[in-house]
């Protein structure tokens, strides 16, 4: 997954799942009308990009109701926590020209 | 071409990639910090919003204390009564809620209209969770006070808008502007002081819910819109 030049993860280089990423880090559990809300996509752009996120077991999704409506919630597992964390880092090296 | 040439044109291409990419990750970067704070945090609040509240608060205030002191000029004619006491804490609720009321619309208006400039939605993810977690210490202490005032314990009335209010202000502060929770610090404080001074209620309410807003707005609005 990593590019062995810089440190960089593939799986980042989309805007919209760096979105995802980004929201994920600094909330508890999204909604997908909340990301959609907050990325400013549309519901499948976002559906394919979050299946590819849970695909790589970087988010994990919990399925609830509201009343009748489905409410499906997103959050960020340890492992993407971690792979954020070093792309975010790669991304700083590459501006502090360590790399 | 040898290991050495090899090498050395890698790590030009890499170099030259990096430069090339420099202003894009630099970009990306302040992507994901602009995400990041614009998710977890309501940022549209307007200092404006402060001082139009303050302001309410203020004329409140000066009405309540009106009502006050025909009620305490009455009192050297009749004495108190009952139906007298009852008739003025109605005053005050009335005038209560119709300053809470305009507060809330007034602060509204102008967190709407920055949030409009800004193209940012009003109700969304941070407004809900500001909005939650204001409510609970502010809901709690208004059934608190409207309790005590049902057993006409009046002297903590003040005090606990302010402690509440306060408590309500550093709990939000983690879901909007970080510096209301410093707001929150001094309501806390001046209404913890107003308990030893049970007859000046009145004067720091208006201190805490008008000056204090009025001089945060106006820092909040220098800090953060004008010239904007």
């Amino acid at each position: 997954m990593k590019n062995p030049i810089n440190g960089l993860n593939k799986v980042f280089d989309n805007r919209v799942r760096l979105g995802v990423m980004s929201v994920l880090m600094v909330n508890e559990e999204v909604s997908f009308n909340d990301l959609k809300q907050m990325l400013e996509v549309t519901d499948g752009n976002l559906a394919t990009h979050l299946v590819n996120l849970e695909d790589n077991g970087y988010i994990k999704v919990h399925k609830g109701f509201v009343g009748r409506k489905t409410n499906t919630t997103y959050a960020v597992t340890k492992a993407g926590e971690k792979a954020f964390s070093d792309h975010v880092a790669a991304l700083e090296n590459m501006i502090k020209g360590v790399k | 071409m040898d290991h050495d040439d090899f090498a050395r044109t890698l790590q030009y291409k890499v170099l030259f990639m990096s430069n090339q990419n420099q202003s894009e990750t630099l970009r990306e970067i302040s992507d994901i910090k602009r995400i990041m704070e614009r998710s977890s945090r309501f940022i549209s609040l307007s200092g404006l919003s402060g001082i139009a509240a303050g302001l309410c608060a203020l004329a409140g205030a000066y009405f309540a204390n009106n009502i006050l002191r025909s009620y305490y000029s009455d009192f050297n004619h009749n004495g108190y009564s009952d139906e007298n006491f009852s008739e003025l804490r109605a005053r005050l609720l009335i005038v209560a809620a119709i300053v809470l009321a305009s507060a809330l619309i007034v602060a509204f208006i102008f967190t709407w209209r920055r949030a409009k400039q800004n193209h940012l939605p009003i109700w969304d993810l941070t407004a809900r969770k500001l909005m939650w977690n204001v409510l609970v210490p502010l809901i709690a202490g208004g059934l608190f006070i409207l309790a005590m005032l049902r057993s006409s314990e009046w002297r903590f009335v003040a005090p606990a808008c302010l402690i509440f209010y306060g408590l309500a202000l550093v709990n939000g502060s983690k879901y909007t502007l970080t510096e209301i929770r410093y707001l929150g610090y001094i309501e806390i404080i001046l209404g913890l002081i107003n308990t030893q001074f049970a007859g000046y209620g009145l004067y720091f309410w208006a201190a805490g819910f008008g000056l204090l807003h009025i001089v945060y707005g106006a820092m909040m609005w220098v800090k953060y819109e004008k010239g904007q």
